[in-house]
């Protein structure tokens, strides 16, 4: 019982200065969502971040983004414990589901140019030539 | 409930990125996003990539700061304000359609629809209708989900007026239709990055 009410006491509190709360994560979401655009711009403009280099960081940022909307605006940081893992156990599937499908069809990307007409037996005997010259 | 709720449409919305992820990573080519997406309203042929898709992002992310505000208000019950952010709210995810809808008339008449791809891949070649089809399913798929959002925000809206929720003694209404826009602002942020910038 006890336990309980120091958490309501805890979420009256925050409900208090969540105003300010909410403008920090509008904020942030939108400092993050210009440093996406500005870097876009700084490749097409330079070519400076490498591409792989770029699209890492976006992924990160998105995830960044990501969790401040469920954290903050969705509230689920306040919420307790089972509900917050009771949603995000589930949603681990992704990250197998991410790697698996992408690890696919990369395989089949590789496939489609190995296998195609005239490609790879060109390809085959070049390397073992190759190796015979060493 | 709602929180299961969006916990399916949240493997929906995934199951259609990540297919539509496969399908990029197994072309050996796509359309260059930023020659698709250059356009922005009454610029004619400006050369403008990311830029209308970021107010876009910024309307959508807005309208989403407007209902935790509205959310805010319910927790005092506040009824004045809870109206007031719901109708921002409301403006928030029209103009978000209203944006898209300009993005699609415009793509369709560069001659881009569902089996039909004007673009050329990045290193020349003529793409496949993949881009297409998976940009207006997803975008569409998305589209609709805004759409019964705002439905919904003028449902709860209307009940806000009438006094539904304070004869009801709580706002808790305008928090679950809160969750389920949010939502809708969280899967933009992964369709964004998966079209737009990646």
């Amino acid at each position: 019982m006890e336990h309980t009410h120091t958490v309501e006491g805890h979420e009256h509190q925050e409900h208090e200065g969540s105003t300010k709360t909410i403008w920090k994560t509008f904020w942030i979401l939108l400092c993050v969502t210009v440093v996406e655009v500005a870097l876009a711009f700084l490749h097409l403009e330079t070519g400076f971040p490498s591409r792989l280099v770029l699209n890492a960081i976006f992924v990160g940022l998105t995830v960044v983004k990501a969790f401040f909307i469920v954290a903050e605006f969705m509230h689920l940081r306040h919420e307790i414990k089972n509900l917050i893992l009771t949603i995000l156990i589930p949603l681990m599937l992704f990250v197998w589901f991410i790697i698996a499908f992408l690890a696919d069809g990369d395989s089949w990307k590789n496939m489609r140019k190995d296998l195609a007409p005239g490609a790879p037996r060109q390809e085959l005997p070049a390397v073992h030539t190759e190796e015979g010259h060493h | 409930m709602m929180w299961y709720f969006l916990m399916s449409d949240a493997f929906t919305f995934g199951a259609l990125l990540i297919s539509y992820g496969t399908i990029r990573f197994m072309s050996t080519s796509w359309p260059d996003p930023n020659e698709v997406f250059r356009s922005f309203p009454l610029m004619g042929h400006a050369h403008m990539p990311l830029v209308f898709v970021s107010l876009m992002t910024f309307i959508l992310i807005m309208s989403s700061v407007t209902m935790v505000l509205a959310v805010h208000a319910g927790h005092h019950r506040n009824q004045k304000d809870v109206a007031k952010w719901l109708i921002w709210t409301i403006i928030g995810g029209i103009a978000f359609l209203s944006c898209q809808a300009w993005e699609w008339t415009h793509l369709f008449h560069e001659g881009a629809w569902w089996g039909r791809n004007p673009f050329s891949n990045v290193n020349g070649t003529v793409a496949s209708t993949n881009f297409t089809n998976f940009f207006f399913t997803i975008t569409g798929f998305h589209g609709l989900h805004v759409t019964s959002g705002v439905v919904l925000n003028i449902v709860i809206l209307a009940n806000v007026l009438k006094g539904t929720y304070e004869q009801r003694g709580h706002y808790e209404m305008i928090e679950k239709v809160g969750l389920y826009w949010h939502f809708v602002d969280l899967v933009w942020v992964f369709v964004f990055t998966c079209f737009y910038l990646l």
